[in-house]
């Protein structure tokens, strides 16, 4: 028999089981079906200016991503930060962060940023993030969540840069041309910690990964991009139905590949334009990009254009979004584009699918 | 008849006027070559400065929202720009930018610094069709 969480905890509190008994030690089981929300913020690149003064516009968004959140109705159950808290990864990013996080009294499920990760090798984020290591996995409510670190470079270019904390993250931390940094990937470790934490899991529960990078081959030029994405699939093909939500795009992208969704979401911060806004990409008809680069067969479909952001409006094209899921697979989420625009909502039931919104016209989708 | 003094004599002008265009030639080549170098220079120092070679009052960088140097969009220019409420040219807008996202100086129209920038953010759009006044 199933015990729902519920039903277990009425039991317990029935029985004084509760008070015995660590809950941490025990299993349960959603009740079918029950679905929750949580809050996905990303992308803050929190930007310290020196002493405690700090880029404002930055901040201002996250600051607003944070009382709308808080005002959200139902509360969401916890936060999922995908990210690139910090600009620079200095502490004082982290601290300043953190501390904004905790006026929305919610727990924050994070992973890491390359702009988070690179000046310690990510010792600090994850002290700050509450991170038991760089690569975790829990269970909410029935659903899976494995929470990846795929922003580390190619071992030659991390033992080459051991010694060069700065160096390392200025090359990781620029915006476009990595020409001294490394693509992203999960790596040789964080493969195999993967292969294993999969062969433990439900297949047939609601997975959502976690990753800061695409799991998929979009653009080098920008690390859209992270170098083991095939193997990162493969390891995943067992598990029935898996929701890639990814970050560092700061954008809403969309694609499908058999079993998994990819989606991800804008950042509070500034608005990165699309892919198709640089000189070798190709713009299809019908809202999908090809023959942005050689080997970029998982474009993902730009299902949510907005328009060309308005920098007269900074917090235009910007965002966050609210997820409402379950164990079954449900997927659907909310995303709050900023400036002129309206909300809009995207499900996956099988198909990535806008609902309630016409489709974009070409003139729509940033050029 | 023509005579073989006549043809010696043509011959050598003849000569004389490849060597002419030859030199003409080089001349002009060692020229384009300045040209070219000289752009390229700027180019180079315009993209120093794109990324984060401005120093800006907040260390805000034109190409965080700028990869590339993308939606900057010379081609475009002059066009009318909302923020500034007129018709502008690109220098005019990397201004507005400056004083604003990045809280800093404007430029002179005509200084080094500015007139890098704008060889960087059209480089980067060459070979695109001239469409003024699109936005």
């Amino acid at each position: 028999m199933n015990i729902s969480r519920r039903n277990f905890l009425k039991g317990a509190a029935a029985t004084g089981v509760g008070s015995i008994l660590p809950l941490s030690m025990v299993t349960v089981e959603a009740e079918a079906g029950e679905s929750f929300t949580f809050a996905w913020i990303t992308d803050q690149h929190l930007q310290l200016i020196s002493g405690a003064k700090f880029v404002k516009s930055w901040d201002d968004g996250f600051k607003l991503a944070i009382s709308e959140v808080m005002n959200a109705n139902p509360k969401p159950d916890f936060c999922y930060f995908g990210g690139d808290l910090a600009q620079a990864g200095l502490k004082a990013e982290l601290d300043h962060g953190m501390d904004m996080w905790s006026k929305t009294g919610l727990k924050v499920k994070a992973i890491n940023g390359e702009h988070d990760y690179f000046l310690d090798m990510g010792k600090s984020s994850r002290a700050a993030y509450g991170m038991p290591s760089d690569n975790y996995t829990f269970e909410h409510k029935g659903v899976q969540f494995i929470m990846l670190t795929t922003i580390r470079g190619a071992e030659d270019w991390e033992k080459r840069h051991a010694k060069n904390p700065q160096i390392r993250m200025n090359e990781m931390m620029r915006i476009d041309n990595y020409v001294d940094g490394s693509a992203f990937r999960l790596g040789r470790e964080g493969l195999a910690w993967l292969k294993k934490t999969v062969a433990g899991l439900d297949k047939n529960k609601h997975t959502i990964v976690c990753s800061h990078s695409p799991i998929q081959k979009i653009y080098s030029g920008w690390n859209f991009w992270t170098e083991d994405a095939e193997e990162i699939q493969a390891a995943l093909k067992d598990i029935k139905r898996v929701t890639v939500l990814y970050n560092h795009v700061h954008q809403p992208m969309a694609s499908q590949k058999g079993n998994i969704a990819f989606f991800s979401n804008f950042s509070t911060a500034w608005p990165w334009p699309h892919v198709s806004t640089v000189a070798d990409a190709t713009m299809c008809g019908d809202g999908a990009y090809k023959g942005c680069e050689k080997g970029s067969d998982y474009y993902p479909k730009l299902i949510l254009p907005y328009h060309r952001a308005d920098v007269a409006n900074f917090r235009d094209a910007t965002g966050w979004s609210i997820v409402n899921t379950d164990t079954g697979g449900k997927f659907d989420v909310t995303v709050t584009q900023w400036g002129d625009n309206p909300k809009r909502n995207i499900t996956w039931d099988g198909q990535l699918k806008e609902v309630g919104a016409a489709p974009a016209t070409k003139a729509q989708i940033q050029y | 008849m023509i005579r073989k003094s006549t043809l010696a004599a043509l011959g050598a002008s003849f000569i004389l006027g490849l060597a002419v265009t030859a030199s003409a030639h080089a001349e002009a080549v060692k020229d384009t070559a300045k040209w070219d170098s000289e752009f390229k220079a700027s180019v180079k120092r315009g993209d120093g400065l794109f990324h984060g070679g401005i120093k800006s009052s907040n260390e805000v960088a034109c190409v965080q929202c700028h990869p590339e140097g993308s939606n900057t969009h010379a081609e475009t220019y002059p066009k009318y720009q909302k923020q500034l409420g007129k018709v502008s040219q690109l220098w005019e807008m990397a201004n507005w930018c400056l004083e604003n996202p990045l809280e800093s100086k404007p430029m002179a129209a005509d200084s080094q610094d500015m007139v890098d920038l704008v060889a960087y953010m059209t480089m980067i759009r060459r070979g695109y069709k001239l469409e003024a006044g699109k936005y």
